[in-house]
């Protein structure tokens, strides 16, 4: 029973990651209907520069819980940035074309930021600094929690929390829900589309940096390549809940994240990606709307 | 009728010119062994375009999972040479067949979807096969299998691809062929004009696969090693790129797609990243800027002037 809960958290805190970037996947789905390949590469990015200005605010000797905050902060605004600067560069232009060019040049995307990194950072995988110092507490007798794993869980879930609030709460939000049912229409009541898909992307992005972070923290390496496996992953946790729902992201990213651990702690962790991929097909052969597709409609 | 036979009989004459040509050149010492290989690239290359282009291009189900279906030619036919001494050519066709079947079991299924989700269906199946050769003892699991015989030579590429070209071609421009490009244009009209869409999905899916294993045998036993990570998706991008640059749905422009890729690649082998660099950009500005590939939809024909009116002209014919 307690190996059984070890293995829970684990797998939570693994989940959480990917229901952080499967939200950016889902959201620019739902507006745009773009499988955005390059989610993952951004995800790199927003760990890069996580990387970089943690070293840097290390440095200047700040308290380590201001240095994560920072770090992250200024990750998720780069990230934000750079996922407008894309969308309105390879993208927009394509706005209107089919969608088997827009993947494409998605893929073209997700290529040039891999090795662009390569090419600039070096392939080689590197450290990435223990922000705030890892504490181990003990929960009845032998199972293990350590504060990176309740702080995953706490900024996933904070964020979406965050989330759900902009979607629906806030103009911007409503914008955004406008453009995902019918574009045109919402284009017609007088809604900027290209600035609400400008902010679907920036939002993404920034979810898709934060969970870089996390993600480097968890692991303590970066490499250019990084973002590809859970990239995928995160996409496979989308489609899990239903892509276009962002509580459907967040559960899928969980469910995932303890099949995962769990294929991994019976001793098939060579067959993990396996696993997830064969969950994906299933689930699309299946029920292609997601666990969660039917009863909801709405999309974002 | 008279048009379409002298068009394929000057396509022959020409394509044993070229051959023979190369072989002279090879036999007689000119060239040397960096453009051997790389012809043989090109070749290869030609062949898993075209390969793909039937099922992306002509019959519009988007499929990135190629090079699984590759890395089954690839494996099960250097297992036949190495532990069976089957000759090559048999174990060239095990290999394609293998992937044929493996076309058959995972198009039936997969290919009710559409679109985005067939691609990410797809893509998740060639990982999955590449996860299951790399959990395989038999085939040397990551490491891969090594001291494969190396029996591919210029006349057994030439003879597969002149087969891939010429298979591909007479399908595209048969009835079944007619019926899989009707679906590429609309396939709720394709289905209620009476065409069993699935089935055709899947004949193509399995041609394509059949000659993907053919290409995947003929690199194995060039390369003498073969290990699972060089059949991943970016592998079967790769391929993607060949068919998208040259074209989709015009088998002459992925031939032409393999050539200038093949020849981008080789050229800038020294410089592994700015190489990737380009090949991405290139992605990007080819969609942004002509969609549409080099070619279009339209084949090169040896009649210039002509060119454009292909699918009007053969329909009649």
């Amino acid at each position: 029973m307690e190996y059984i809960t070890q293995q829970l958290i684990n797998g939570i805190s693994v989940g959480s990651i990917y229901a952080l970037i499967a939200l950016g996947y889902t959201m620019v789905y739902g507006i745009i209907k773009l499988i955005n390949f390059a989610h993952g590469d951004i995800f790199m990015v927003g760990a890069f520069v996580g990387l970089v200005s943690a070293k840097m605010f290390q440095v200047q000797g700040f308290d380590p819980i201001w240095v994560f905050i920072f770090s992250i902060l200024l990750s998720m605004i780069v990230s934000a940035i750079l996922g407008v600067i894309i969308e309105r560069i390879a993208y927009k232009p394509l706005r209107n074309a089919s969608r088997i060019s827009i993947l494409i040049t998605a893929i073209g995307v997700s290529f040039l930021l891999e090795n662009g990194g390569i090419f600039f950072i070096g392939p080689q995988a590197q450290g990435f600094p223990e922000i705030i110092p890892k504490k181990q507490y003990h929960l009845f007798g032998s199972i293990q929690l350590d504060s990176n794993q309740i702080m995953i869980l706490g900024v996933t879930f904070l964020l979406m929390v965050l989330l759900q609030l902009i979607v629906h709460k806030t103009k911007i939000g409503k914008a955004m829900r406008a453009v995902s049912f019918d574009m045109e229409a919402a284009h017609l009541m007088g809604i900027n589309v290209n600035t609400t898909i400008s902010a679907t992307f920036a939002i993404g992005s920034a979810l898709a940096a934060a969970a870089g972070v996390i993600y480097g923290m968890t692991y303590n390496s970066f490499d250019p390549l990084m973002g590809i496996i859970p990239g995928l992953k995160a996409f496979v946790a989308a489609v899990l809940g239903g892509i276009g729902i962002i509580p459907g992201a967040f559960i899928g990213g969980l469910f995932l994240g303890i099949i995962e651990t769990t294929v991994s702690s019976i001793g098939y962790s060579l067959w993990r990606d396996g696993v997830a991929f064969a969950i994906l097909i299933l689930i699309l052969i299946f029920k292609p709307s997601g666990l969660f597709g039917k009863n909801v409609r709405e999309k974002v | 009728m008279m048009r379409k036979n002298k068009n394929f009989i000057i396509g022959v004459l020409i394509s044993l010119f070229i051959y023979l040509v190369i072989q002279v050149l090879i036999s007689m010492g000119i060239l040397s062994d960096f453009w051997i290989s790389t012809i043989i690239l090109i070749s290869i290359n030609i062949i898993l375009g075209v390969s793909l282009n039937l099922i992306n291009g002509f019959t519009g189900q988007f499929s990135i999972g190629h090079a699984g279906f590759m890395s089954i030619g690839a494996y099960l036919s250097a297992i036949m040479t190495l532990d069976f001494n089957l000759p090559f050519p048999l174990a060239l066709l095990v290999g394609g067949i293998a992937a044929t079947m493996a076309g058959f079991l995972i198009g039936v299924p997969s290919l009710r979807l559409k679109g985005d989700y067939l691609a990410i269906a797809t893509l998740g199946f060639g990982e999955i096969i590449r996860i299951i050769w790399l959990n395989t003892e038999y085939v040397g699991g990551a490491s891969g299998l090594s001291g494969i015989p190396a029996l591919t030579n210029w006349t057994w590429v030439f003879i597969w691809m002149m087969i891939t070209i010429l298979v591909v071609n007479n399908f595209v421009n048969s009835t079944h062929g007619r019926a899989c490009i009707s679906i590429r244009e609309n396939e709720i009209a394709a289905e209620a004009m009476g065409i069993h869409t699935t089935k055709y999905k899947v004949i193509a899916f399995m041609i394509g696969s059949f000659f993907a294993g053919i290409a995947g045998g003929l690199s194995a036993h060039m390369f003498y090693i073969i290990n699972p990570n060089s059949f991943n998706f970016m592998k079967s991008f790769e391929i993607l790129v060949i068919v998208v640059l040259g074209g989709l749905g015009s088998t002459s422009g992925s031939i032409i797609g393999a050539i200038v890729l093949t020849m981008i690649f080789t050229l800038l082998q020294d410089y592994p990243e700015i190489r990737m660099i380009i090949y991405s950009l290139l992605l990007i500005l080819m969609m942004i800027f002509r969609p549409k590939g080099l070619m279009g939809t339209r084949e090169f024909s040896f009649q210039l002037k002509k060119r454009g009116e292909q699918y009007g002209k053969h329909t009649s014919a």
